[in-house]
């Protein structure tokens, strides 16, 4: 198998405004790559809620995209305040994001739900006051 | 049948705030205003029309590939949304009708 064509983000806390560069700047590359539309709004979706979680919950993170030869992968990271009860965080609805995140229209509690309809495979690994590690796989072929 | 996003445009009397890609074709509607909500439910080439005007509505539809933002209830846009729409390019739209008046008029041009 080849060398995966690597992509590495820094999501920065601080701010909404530029949470979805680095989901742009995938999307203008998958585009490059040239996979399906299809395919590129799955991925730049999936990506966009994370980071939007990241900027919500953590702090910001980090984001490391990967296309290898039948998969692309996600993988976001960071050092926040973990996710204590995952099952609940996956229920449509659910959230705990404060109100001058809803304000602007996130907050719904469906970040992960649509982060899990928008791929193949996701996996959390979370721990309380640690941090949360996301990884998620779209099928290509 | 079919309309192009300038044809919406003319025929609904909306005003273009950025009109960066007016020969998309459109495929249908959607409304809402929750974000996470919309990427969930909006298909591509879709009109979606919103009250939000803030910065991440631009990133929401240029991800899920929208063929364009209609604001509803004539809501004020910042320049640096209109801005963002422009790089991204975002074909986006604005009129003083309201969210329900505008799903009228989408259904009464054929879509």
């Amino acid at each position: 198998m080849s060398e995966p064509y690597r992509m590495n983000f820094t999501v920065d806390g601080e701010n909404f405004t530029s949470a979805g560069d680095a989901s742009g700047r995938v999307k203008k590359a998958l585009r490059q790559l040239g996979f399906s539309p299809e395919i590129i709004r799955r991925v730049s979706i999936a990506m966009y809620e994370g980071e939007i979680n990241m900027v919500i919950h953590a702090g910001g993170g980090r984001a490391e995209v990967s296309v290898f030869d039948d998969y692309i992968e996600i993988v976001l990271e960071d050092d926040g305040p973990g996710i204590a009860d995952i099952e609940l965080a996956m229920q449509e609805g659910f959230s705990t994001a404060p109100e001058q995140v809803r304000a602007i229209g996130f907050g719904a509690g469906m970040g992960l739900p649509n982060m899990k309809r928008y791929t193949d495979e996701m996996t959390i690994d979370t721990e309380v006051m640690k941090g949360t590690r996301i990884t998620m796989r779209v099928k290509t072929v | 049948m079919s309309k192009t996003v300038s044809e919406l445009v003319s025929e609904l009397g909306l005003e273009a705030l950025a009109l960066t890609e007016g020969e998309r074709e459109l495929k249908g509607g959607f409304t809402g205003d929750l974000l996470s909500y919309v990427m969930a439910h909006l298909r591509s080439d879709e009109a979606w029309i919103t009250i939000m005007t803030n910065v991440n509505v631009i990133a929401v539809a240029s991800l899920t590939d929208a063929a364009c933002v209609i604001v509803a209830d004539g809501a004020e846009v910042d320049t640096e949304v209109v801005q963002s729409a422009v790089q991204r390019g975002v074909n986006l739209l604005r009129s003083n009708a309201s969210a329900f008046e505008l799903c009228k008029g989408l259904a009464q041009i054929g879509l």
